[in-house]
């Protein structure tokens, strides 16, 4: 690889391109490991994807290309007939009725259009995930009150020393139990409504998400737990359908 | 001791020289009776408890039935398949039956009918909770070991091995309390770490080394065949075989058996001194008998090392049992001793020596149940454990000590009993190879029986005149109880004098 | 019927549509319509099988949009390809999700209710992706496909609680660095290879030599790197337990016995049909480290499954070890261990499937799955128990159970690859898992609690009331399901050689080495 020219000249000049990528999905990786908030957790998935997609879209790059759609000049069946074309066709199979291929020489001029088409549909899937994953950090807020990953780990730390308890050493609560064992919902509504009550006010505001906070708040204000978890659902369900 | 009529004129008038094969369904019934029965026992349920039992003898008298129906054709020199389906390229779930398998089952099957009369009484006069549990997987536990009894190949021997420890595992844990999930955690602990780690890689040994049609498999048409293997890998193939099936209780690898006793008399009886152990060490005696052979063992020189292997389980486990004072854990170091014996019969890789570990199988079996039921029928008529404690029970239960005493003679080895029997042709078979050394250790073990057994049946009938009052309350236990173990004692003299057909089976007066 | 292939997809595609169209006007339509759908897609399955079975390549193809061969070149259109190894575990995930979709019925309207359309919508994609996965024979649809599964997964997972959600949100984001890695790896294999069809993509590496080409290396890194991560590969398995656990159980039921599997079909699809065994593991140094990587992967994770005190979160670790024997048994570059991985695939789903369904019946009636909770259910439910006890026997390896059979051919795998550190650490695992179904079965059957107290009065006092113990079995929606899941992983293992043979056809032409011996 590193055969002709010196290794700067190879990174800065002739592959300037990978190296852009590979810094930018380095950032992101970075960003979705390191970083606590789960916003930013999601803003680093988002720069990793968009440097793959900068990478594919960077190596198909052809200069002075055009968009393959066939030449006046091109066109078999004349002007009129705008037919298929096969990109990186071998030239064998010259069947009248069948699409045509195109010589070397002629499709030159075309860049390829495949990695543009596949970068499509992984944006697609960049948006579908995204839309997921802000539901989801809808959900947890919703559930827990926070978006930070450490007070969120506490909180659940405790919500599953909670579930695995044993029941021998609780006794007989069997009522509580089947709450519990049927969904962590309850308890955890429970303890989130709580502990918004004292911390969201002075801590989220600096959050970028208001909405489910000002939600939030309204529940805890009255800590009337049952009516929340139906709206809830319904509303952090639906960008999930969506993206499905 | 000839043959009935019938089998006569099935046989061929020629010579054989390549056995006889008949395709029959009989040994599948026998494996697949107690099945049935285990249904119709969990049908039955602890609402009906007569119907139950009644179950457990329509599977027990159909298996001993179907089993005893083929000895007639098997002593005429036929050998009887079942094919159940093809497991693996070359390796088919096989049921064969030859004279030691046959053997083996018509011991474990008759006296399973014995046990179940007898568990009858234990289990009802110690008012004893789960009996449907305990009797669907008694039920279950002797399929398997019918199973074991006639297989054809080592894969099907691994299933019903297998199926064996586990179905037996709810017997051990019958008690469920503390002291069982000990023994059953040490049941389960030795068994299966054997049969998973040491036994499973040295099957696969065989059948992967040995693959394009020359799996070392079969027990007829593979004896042998292991002798491709180079001589370490022979020697460690076979030390994994050996120590693989646990269940022979060889040295190491023993203490399951003590721990095991926590189950219920019946189990202990039938299961540890009959139907487990002797799966054990019966899966030893294929293993040196038709997988390696005798001509390969010769030239390997290893079993040199099993049989000091053998020898050592035989002594050590004597001198524990002298120190023993629960009577079933005396009786269970005394049963480690003599599956060492049956170890060593097959270590000696001489015909009679072989033969001798067959007959023990039979000889051993039907003299330790009988001490197992007697200790029960004491459990259950004093509720007495310790040998201490047995003081003058003589005079009190009769024909149960007296049934122990007999039982011991036929364990220690003495004429006219069926022990003598197989001791006898282990000793010949270790002085075919010269070993006289063999010869010196079956003499001090037997001596060692002595010490151990005899003191027992001593203490019960002679030292009784200190405490005379403390068992004025004492009777014999119930008669289901006291006549099964009657029959056993019966069923060691029997033994001696019937040995011309079991010989024959044990294939060593042929 | 020559396009059962299509309709392996249209099924469940259109049942997903349907029923959350439906659904929303008429709830109860929700379970029947995705039973139909899964029977359908699961006769179209059967039907694949028994023609890659029958033809004699062993493969059926279906091309998409009439880009057939004989006008364009291999490369050029969307191919669906069902060789022997695709097609059965096609089938494998439509079977299991039948079985759970006739299971789903009551714990779907008990843990998400009024969610039922939304649901079923979700796990009829679910299936369209996970089975497009095993079909597909293009290597970016393979991305696209692997999302969709992904991300109907996060949803399934996600429907139930909010703990649930935070462990999705984890997943979400390896899940991502997973796929994303597969597809820059996809990306650097276009570069030198310019087609995304798998075959056409192993027919280009050996036309132009290009073994040696650092970027081959580099891709094949990524892209295994990705499927590692998405098979939750040990060091990379922490969103999984918590996923699982918290999950509704009908997504635990189905997501467990299915997404690890077949990320590792992917891994053998690409190292056999896309990278070709020669550069998989030959030229490449993968197979030199791969077997310790995956002794450290199963030791820990039988480790950490023996630390549990809940049934789900042990049969979670289970997981996370079972995927280590399968990376391990493809790894040992052995013939026998390929059958063994493959095989395994196969009956790991189906005893997984079994353990997960008993794990969710004894939630549903015990309303725990703390082991401590356990006592006297083989009293209570005893035909459930016989059904999560045949798939725990299949897990530890007993025969005639397919679990067996499986094990055996990755240890005779290892033997003769003689890789005994791989031996040994099977045997190792084998153990613990004896330790761990003997120990519920011990908790269940003995009245003793964990710290070796007896809690009954003894002669089988379980120390339980009357009520506890009396016969109460689940509802037989979820029961036969249950016992249907034995009898399948009993009948695998009995007619194990049947399902072998295809193995073997399929892994016949790769050449792969057969060990010492003759």
């Amino acid at each position: 690889m590193f055969e002709e020219g010196a290794l700067l000249n190879e990174l800065l000049i002739e592959r300037l391109n990978y190296c852009i990528y590979v810094v930018l999905l380095l950032i992101g990786l970075h960003a979705m490991i390191a970083k606590r908030n789960l916003i930013k957790k999601l803003i680093g998935m988002s720069i990793f994807q968009t440097a793959i997609i900068l990478f594919y879209v960077s190596v198909s790059v052809k200069e002075g290309a055009t968009i393959p759609i066939y030449k006046a000049e091109h066109d078999p069946h004349g002007p009129h007939l705008a037919e298929e074309i096969v990109p990186e066709a071998s030239g064998e199979s010259e069947s009248p009725r069948g699409p045509l291929a195109l010589k070397p020489e002629e499709t030159s001029q075309y860049a390829n259009p495949l990695p543009h088409v596949l970068m499509l549909t992984a944006i697609v899937v960049g948006v579908a995930t995204l839309g997921l994953a802000l539901a989801l950090c809808q959900r947890i807020y919703q559930g827990y009150g926070t978006i930070e990953e450490d007070e969120l780990l506490a909180k659940l730390e405790i919500a599953d020393a909670r579930m695995t308890r044993s029941p021998l050493a609780k006794g007989r609560q069997s009522g509580k139990a089947s709450s519990r064992a049927l969904s962590g919902r309850k308890p955890a509504a429970k303890q989130a409504g709580g502990a918004v009550a004292k911390k969201a006010p002075a801590k989220k505001s600096s959050s970028r998400r208001r909405p489910p906070a000002s939600k939030d708040k309204s529940a805890s204000g009255e800590s009337a737990k049952p009516k929340i978890p139906p709206r809830k659902r319904s509303d952090s369900s639906q960008p999930k359908k969506g993206s499905a | 001791m000839s043959a009935p009529n019938l089998a006569d004129s099935i046989a061929p008038t020629v010579d054989l020289i390549a056995p006889w094969v008949i395709e029959d369904i009989r040994p599948l019934i026998a494996c697949l009776a107690p099945i049935l029965g285990m249904i119709g026992i969990i049908w039955a349920g602890e609402k009906r408890p007569n119907l139950r039992e009644t179950f457990t003898f329509i599977a027990a008298v159909t298996q001993a039935t179907m089993v005893l129906s083929m000895v007639p054709m098997v002593l005429n020199g036929a050998i009887i398949e079942c094919h159940l389906w093809q497991v693996f390229t070359h390796v088919p779930l096989l049921l064969r039956v030859d004279g030691p398998g046959l053997l083996f089952a018509c011991v474990a099957s008759i006296l399973w009918i014995a046990t179940t009369l007898y568990a009858i009484g234990y289990m009802r006069g110690l008012h004893e909770h789960a009996q449907t549990r305990f009797y669907s997987y008694f039920a279950l536990s002797l399929s398997a070991t019918m199973g074991v009894a006639f297989s054809a190949n080592l894969l099907t021997i691994y299933f019903f091995y297998e199926m064996l420890s586990v179905s037996t595992f709810p017997l051990v844990t019958h008690m469920q309390d503390k002291s069982a999930r000990t023994g059953g955690r040490t049941y389960l602990g030795y068994l299966l770490f054997t049969s998973l780690c040491l036994l499973l890689p040295a099957l696969g040994w065989c059948y992967v080394w040995l693959d394009h049609g020359t799996v070392a498999m079969d027990f007829l048409a593979d004896t042998g065949k292991v002798g491709f293997f180079s001589a370490p890998s022979q020697m460690i193939l076979l030390a994994l075989f050996t120590f693989g099936f646990a269940k022979a209780g060889l040295m190491p690898l023993h203490s399951w058996l003590p721990g095991a006793m926590v189950a219920p008399t019946p189990v202990s009886a039938l299961l540890h001194a009959v139907a487990v152990v002797k799966v054990g060490v019966f899966c030893v005696y294929r293993i040196y008998a038709d997988v390696f052979g005798p001509e390969v063992l010769s030239r390997l020189n290893a079993e040199e090392w099993m049989m000091g292997i053998a020898c050592a389980t035989i002594l050590i486990s004597s001198l524990i049992a002298l120190s023993q004072d629960n009577l079933k854990r005396r009786l269970a170091f005394s049963t480690i001793g003599q599956l060492g014996y049956v170890v060593l019969g097959a270590t000696l890789a001489t015909e009679q020596g072989m033969g001798g570990a067959v007959l023990h199988i039979a000889m051993h079996a039907c003299g330790k149940i009988t001490l197992f039921f007697c200790a029960g029928a004491i459990f259950v008529a004093t509720g007495k454990k310790y040998v201490s404690e047995l003081r003058g029970l003589g005079r009190k239960m009769p024909i149960t000590m007296t049934a122990f005493l007999i039982g011991s003679l036929s364990v220690i080895g003495l004429p006219p009993l069926g022990g003598f029997v197989s001791k006898w042709y282990l000793a010949l078979g270790a002085l075919d190879r010269d070993a006289v050394w063999v010869v010196v250790v079956l003499l001090v073990s037997s001596l060692l029986n002595v010490f151990y057994l005899l003191p027992v049946a001593v203490t019960a009938f002679f030292r009784n005149h200190e405490v005379e009052e403390e068992h004025a309350e004492v009777r014999e236990a119930p008669w289901t109880c006291v006549l099964p173990l009657a029959l056993t004692a019966v069923g060691c003299f029997v033994l001696f004098f019937l040995s011309g057909p079991l010989l024959r089976l044990a294939g060593i007066m042929e | 019927m020559d396009d059962a292939i299509a309709w392996i997809f249209i099924f469940p595609l259109f049942g997903s549509v349907a029923c959350a169209l439906l659904g929303a006007w008429y709830r109860r339509l929700c379970h029947p319509l995705a039973v139909f759908s899964m029977l359908g897609a699961t006769w179209a399955g059967v039907e694949t099988m028994l023609q890659a079975v029958g033809s004699t390549s062993g493969e059926v193809s279906y091309l998409l949009g009439g880009w057939t061969l004989d006008l364009f070149p291999r490369g050029v259109g969307i191919e669906f390809r069902a060789d022997l190894l695709g097609a059965l575990i096609a089938l494998v995930v439509l079977g299991v999700g039948l079985i759970v979709s006739l299971y789903s019925k009551i714990p779907v309207e008990r843990e998400t209710p009024n969610k039922e359309s939304l649901y079923y919508s979700l796990f009829l994609l679910q299936i369209t992706g996970l089975a497009g996965i095993a079909l597909t024979g293009d290597a970016f649809n393979l991305y696209v496909l692997i999302e969709v599964a992904a991300l109907t997964g996060y949803g399934l997972i996600a429907i139930g609680s909010n703990r649930a959600a935070a462990a999705t949100f984890n997943y979400l984001i390896l899940g991502t660095i997973g796929a994303s890695l597969y597809l820059l790896g996809v990306g650097y294999v276009y570069i030198k290879t310019g087609t995304l069809n798998m075959v056409g993509i192993r027919e280009m590496i050996q036309a132009n030599a290009l073994a040696d080409s650092p970027a081959m290396h580099v891709a094949f890194a990524l892209i295994g790197l990705g499927i590692l991560i998405k098979m939750a590969f040990f060091p990379f398995h922490a969103w999984l337990p918590n996923a699982y656990c918290n999950a509704p159980s009908v997504t635990s039921c189905l997501l467990a016995p299915l997404v690890t599997k077949v990320m590792i079909y992917v891994m053998i699809r690409m190292l056999l049909t896309v990278f070709g065994v020669d550069f998989s593991f030959e030229t490449t140094l993968w197979a030199d480290f791969m077997p310790w990587l995956v002794v450290v992967a199963i030791v820990c994770a039988a480790v950490m499954a023996l630390a549990q005190r809940e049934i789900k979160r042990m049969l979670a670790y289970l997981i996370v070890a079972e995927v280590g024997y399968m990376v391990g048994g493809v790894w040992i570059y052995n013939y026998y261990g390929l059958i063994g991985s493959i095989f395994h695939i196969i009956s790991d789903a189906c005893m997984t499937l079994c353990l997960f369904l008993g794990a969710g019946i004894i939630l549903h009636k015990c309303k725990t799955t703390h082991f401590d909770g356990l006592r006297g259910l083989f009293a209570k439910m005893p035909l459930t128990m016989i059904g999560f006890f045949v798939g725990g026997f299949s897990i530890i390896g007993l025969p005639p159970t397919c679990g067996f059979f499986s094990k055996w051919y990755l240890i005779t795998g290892g033997m003769v690859a003689e890789r005994w550190e791989y031996m040994v650490v099977l045997m190792f695992s084998t153990m613990v898992m004896v330790v761990l179904f003997f120990r519920l079965i011990e908790r269940m059957h003995l009245a003793v609690s964990e710290s070796g107290k007896n809690l009954g009065k003894g002669h089988g006092d379980l120390g339980l009331t009357k009520e506890q113990t009396k016969f109460d079995e689940a509802p037989l929606s979820m029961l036969l399901p249950l016992l249907l899941a034995a009898s399948v992983v009993l009948i695998i293992g009995i007619y194990n050689q049947d399902v072998v043979d295809q193995i073997e056809r399929f892994l016949a032409p790769f050449n792969l080495p057969k060990g010492i011996g003759h």
